[in-house]
């Protein structure tokens, strides 16, 4: 059957010259759909599966994968092929700044077959490749693709379960059983942790943070990801509403402090965009 | 920088560039006294030489380390009547233009309305070209098909090898002496006009000697009234040096630094050249007088630091010559494209990036002026910290840097026909353009409009906006039932303006060799003595003729969206097409945003675009490469724009891309403005489908926020992007860093930037499109240096 030689997804963006989602210059294919509700969601166009509408014009219109689609919808089914020679045209780029393509989303483990097979095909063709999570998948779908993803970058958001469940609508134990688990199992794994003022940022949070990663001893990297509020456009043109409308995103004060904290568990803290 | 170079710099920043009628003045009083009737022309042009020479005003600044200035002072622009004459009209638009101004004196004005007007009308090059010309040039000129450089200024575009580092001026007396003596009168039918040329290269060489020896008088005098001990002592080191260079071959870093400069002043005087004239590959000429005098302690670093930002700020005292009119539009600025290369290649083939590279990129980001310009040569040979140092300045959004391919310079120049010793030697000058240093005439003869062509097709040989008859007939656009018909009628209107421009390229090259030789400039550009011919005349070892194609991207967008649209998808009809373009799409809303949005374009990895742009470089190269100039040599082409695609888009309508009329076509190889959707890996991947080797350079620009550059990782990141670039034979490539500061302008002026893009979250928008709320966010963003 032609559909599982070349099995498809659904997408809602390719971003090029990626930089912020793993070593060198990256292709990040963004896959549609989350289990998630974070508040501070940066991309509410990711959280539902399906294709939706979207008002004013979003993604690229003359790259290749999203030329002659409707240019105010979000999302749309694509095949392992198409997604891999779109991810192709840049190798030359990956070779010269030892980049490759990140799988992100909403939560690519939603899609796991898909996401199993575009991670296959990649390392087929000799691509490094990353996977950025939430970490809120089954185990099963973390195990099959251990062996396929050079690299995942793995947020960490609220210690406290229930905190959790209140900021995104679902518990922690799933998540830091399976970091536990694909530490002890060898991965390379780099740590993200979102810094949203009041919800994320409390020094009991950081330290619980810095300690849990201590302990799985084979994470020695974590990123801020500082939040901003560029998304209450995107919430805006989605008619979604948006929770978090009085935010402010931090100072880099403040983002010195956490980072302190941090180093002092022995991490390497980097600010997403600063050095 | 210190005290005194802080002083001097500042000058440099705040004179308002003003134009000085003192060569003028000069060159008339020498022609109005009547010796040029006893003489050869090179011979009278060679006395004119030292007549303003010797009787100019000297200017030498509290401080300054590197002596003398073009004009009477810092800024003192002058003018070339013999060339170009200023009416008092264009003196008023001069002095109140809002861009590019020379501020103009009552004084300055009296005496070209008393005496240069008078005198040089009927008399100067430009009435000369333009009489010579042809009907069909001069209406394709005025409808915007073509530019022509030489119509205010002279021909010049080279650069200087090391030869003025291993000889004095002395020495090349001797040369032209030795090649006079060993003409054969019995033999060579030219030998008289050989010998004429000779002399004339002997007395201008002397005039300079002259000229430096007036500056030691002056030095002398000043230490004598110099009250502080120490710059006393100075000054006399200064006479000195003056005594020796530029008649004898320089012995010190300090002696080279002033050496060159005399010559720059030499060749600016001379002629209004184009691309003013440059040092090339500075950090290779200099390094060992800076090597040996470090390690004889007469140098340190510091003082070497000082007397290359005493020479930077030389350059920034001499604007470009004041252009009017076309010439003014198709480049508006006050530089005038004196580009320092820096590493490159050896002789030998080997990496040529030494301690003096890093210790010029210092400078120039210390230094932060308009003029000189410079550019990093890069081989895959050069060192990664070599880039990435570069890479930092480029961050700070001053635009320099730019960074070029240097293996590919080399290729270029082989397939040529260049020795590879010269290629070596050789890189880029002005803005791209790939010569062979100290060896090369490479004239940039004129912008040529790839989308006007388009518009002339469309409507069988007119131009539309005038109504005017152009081209060819070659048939109603209606008649064209496939694109390769259309592309085929497009190749011979393309083929019939080359011709009728290269037809005025041959009129004009003979009109500046036979009356306006460059009998000084001659004397530097091998092998101008031993032929003893003028650089004008051929006498350079190699002469290259350019024609340089404008408007790739907006070409290739307009004949991808009729192939797309007309003839594949046959959504919208020609009829249609043709009533939309000559309504500039007023009354068709649908058909342009259909056009604009929904066209495959150049800039984003798409073949289909892209094959179209390589349909139209073959046709480009086809109808240039190749074809004799009158100099020995042959034309070839470039694809550079500096300002023009600005003028060249005001004189076209509408295009089938989208584009309304008279706004501005894409500049370079770069996509049209925000067609690029997919980033700069894309944009790279489509400009290296052209053949650069086959070119004599080619400009990308490229925009880029801030924060993609704040770390270590993202300068990393953007080296490895061009070393990726070059690796598909990219030839250059430069940044523009958008600041904060930008944004904040283009939020008080949204019209201006229309065409900035940034990226918001997820997507990219037009930044003037987005409120005001979400601008403030991204420019308090680009401010802290962090990534959106």
């Amino acid at each position: 059957m032609a559909r599982k030689r070349n099995p498809a997804g659904i997408i809602f963006d390719i971003i090029k010259y990626a930089v912020h989602d793993g070593p060198g210059i990256r292709t990040t294919v963004f896959l549609k759909g989350c289990p998630l509700r974070c508040q501070w969601c940066q991309n509410p166009e990711s959280q539902k599966v399906e294709p939706e509408r979207f008002r004013g014009v979003y993604g690229r219109k003359y790259s290749g994968l999203f030329s002659g689609e409707d240019k105010h919808t979000i999302g749309r089914e694509v095949s392992v092929r198409q997604v891999i020679s779109e991810v192709e045209k840049d190798r030359i780029f990956y070779d010269y700044s030892g980049g490759g393509v990140t799988f992100s989303g909403g939560e690519p483990l939603m899609q796991p077959g898909f996401l199993f097979s575009l991670l296959k095909e990649s390392k087929k063709r000799g691509m490094q490749t990353a996977v950025d999570t939430s970490g809120y998948a089954p185990w099963s779908a973390f195990k099959r693709i251990l062996g396929y993803s050079d690299l995942f970058l793995y947020d960490l958001k609220l210690m406290d379960d229930k905190e959790h469940i209140e900021y995104t609508g679902s518990g922690t134990d799933s998540i830091l059983n399976n970091l536990r688990k694909l530490t002890a199992a060898g991965a390379r794994v780099v740590a993200r942790f979102p810094i949203i003022p009041g919800i994320t940022d409390r020094p009991d949070n950081v330290r619980a943070v810095g300690s849990f990663l201590m302990s799985l001893k084979s994470i020695d990297t974590i990123h801020l990801l500082p939040y901003n509020y560029l998304c209450k456009d995107k919430y805006r043109r989605m008619s979604i509403n948006y929770p978090l409308k009085k935010l402010e995103p931090p100072s880099n004060g403040e983002l010195r402090v956490i980072g302190r904290i941090l180093r002092d568990y022995g991490l390497k803290v980097k600010v997403r965009g600063t050095e | 920088m210190n005290e005194r170079i802080s002083r001097l710099r500042s000058k440099s920043l705040s004179i308002r560039p003003y134009l000085s009628a003192e060569r003028a003045r000069l060159i008339t009083a020498f022609y109005e006294n009547g010796c040029h009737e006893q003489n050869s022309v090179p011979v009278t042009r060679a006395h004119a030489f030292e007549y303003i020479l010797k009787n100019k005003r000297l200017y030498i600044d509290e401080g300054e380390l590197i002596v003398g200035e073009r004009g009477p002072a810092p800024r003192a622009t002058p003018t070339y009547p013999e060339i170009c004459i200023h009416s008092l009209e264009d003196l008023d638009i001069l002095n109140s233009r809002a861009k590019v101004a020379f501020r103009v004196s009552k004084h300055t004005r009296n005496i070209y309305k008393k005496r240069i007007i008078p005198f040089w009308t009927g008399r100067s090059i430009r009435e000369q070209i333009f009489r010579e010309t042809n009907e069909d040039w001069q209406k394709a000129y005025a409808a915007g098909v073509f530019t022509e450089f030489m119509e205010q200024r002279a021909p010049g575009h080279t650069v200087l090898d090391d030869k003025i580092y291993r000889y004095g001026l002395v020495d090349f007396k001797t040369r032209i002496r030795e090649r006079i003596l060993a003409l054969d009168f019995y033999d060579d039918v030219e030998a008289f006009d050989k010998r004429e040329e000779l002399n004339a290269m002997a007395t201008a060489v002397d005039a300079l000697i002259g000229y430096a020896h007036r500056h030691a008088v002056k030095l002398r005098r000043l230490a004598d009234n110099a009250e502080n001990p120490r710059r006393r002592k100075e000054l006399k080191e200064m006479a000195k040096i003056c005594d020796w260079v530029p008649a004898h071959a320089p012995r010190t870093f300090w002696e080279a630094l002033q050496y060159y400069w005399f010559v720059h002043l030499g060749v600016i005087t001379e002629f209004n050249t184009w691309d003013s004239f440059n040092p090339g590959r500075l950090d290779q000429h200099l390094y060992p007088f800076y090597k040996r005098d470090i390690a004889t302690g007469r140098l340190t670093k510091d003082r070497a630091r000082e007397l290359l930002q005493a020479f930077w700020i030389k350059f920034n005292n001499q604007p470009a010559p004041p252009k009017v009119g076309v010439t003014a539009q198709e480049s508006n600025t006050y530089t005038d494209f004196c580009l320092i290369n820096l590493g490159g290649l050896k002789p030998d083939g080997s990496n040529a990036v030494n301690e003096l590279s890093y210790l010029v990129l210092d400078v120039i980001e210390e230094m932060r002026i308009l003029q000189p310009s410079s550019m990093l040569q890069v081989s895959h040979k050069s060192p990664e910290r070599f880039l990435e140092r570069a890479l930092k300045i480029v961050r700070t959004g001053f635009g320099q840097p730019s960074i070029f391919n240097a293996d590919e310079i080399v290729q270029e120049l082989l397939r040529q026909g260049k020795s590879v010793i010269d290629a070596r030697n050789g890189g880029a000058s002005g803005c791209v353009e790939t010569g062979a240093f100290g060896k090369e005439s490479y004239i940039l003869t004129g912008y040529f409009n790839l989308v006007k062509i388009l518009e002339i097709t469309l409507n069988n040989g007119k131009g539309p906006l005038t109504g005017a008859t152009l081209g060819l007939r070659t048939g109603s656009p209606l008649r064209f039932k496939t694109f390769d018909g259309l592309f085929s009628a497009y190749k011979k209107q393309l083929e019939h303006f080359i011709d009728i421009k290269i037809k005025g390229n041959i009129i004009i090259e003979r009109i500046y060799a036979k009356y306006m030789p460059a009998v000084f400039l001659s004397a530097l550009i091998d092998d101008c003595i031993d032929k003893g011919k003028d650089y004008h005349n051929g006498g350079a070892r190699y002469n290259t003729s350019y024609i340089q194609g404008v408007g790739l991207g907006s070409i290739t967008d307009s004949l991808a969206a009729i192939k797309f649209h007309i003839f594949d998808k046959k959504d919208i009809s020609m009829r249609r097409l043709v009533r939309a373009l000559r309504n500039d799409f007023n009354g068709f809303e649908s058909v342009r945003s259909r056009l604009w949005d929904d066209t495959p374009r150049y800039g984003n990895d798409d073949d289909y675009a892209d094959s179209i742009m390589k349909q139209i470089f073959e046709a480009f190269f086809e109808a240039v490469d190749g074809r004799p100039n009158t100099k020995g040599g042959h034309f070839r082409i470039n694809l550079l724009p500096t300002t023009v695609h600005v003028y060249f888009g005001s004189k076209v309508g509408a295009t089938p891309d989208g584009r309304s009329a008279h706004k501005p076509l894409s500049e370079g190889i770069s996509p049209v403005q925000g067609t690029d959707k997919n980033g700069p890996t894309s944009v790279i991947k489509s400009a290296a489908k052209i053949d650069h080797v086959r070119t004599g350079g080619t400009l990308l620009n490229q925009k880029f926020t801030p924060q993609l550059l704040a770390d270590a990782e993202g300068i990393r990141n953007l080296a490895a992007l061009i070393r990726a670039y070059f690796s598909m034979n990219g030839h250059h490539i430069q940044f523009n860093v958008v600041t904060a500061e930008t944004l904040k302008k283009a939020q008080r002026d949204p019209e201006k930037y229309r065409d900035l893009i940034v990226r918001v979250a997820g997507y990219s928008d037009y930044f003037v499109d987005l409120g005001k709320d979400l601008q403030d966010e991204i420019i308090r963003r680009t401010e802290h240096g962090r990534s959106v």
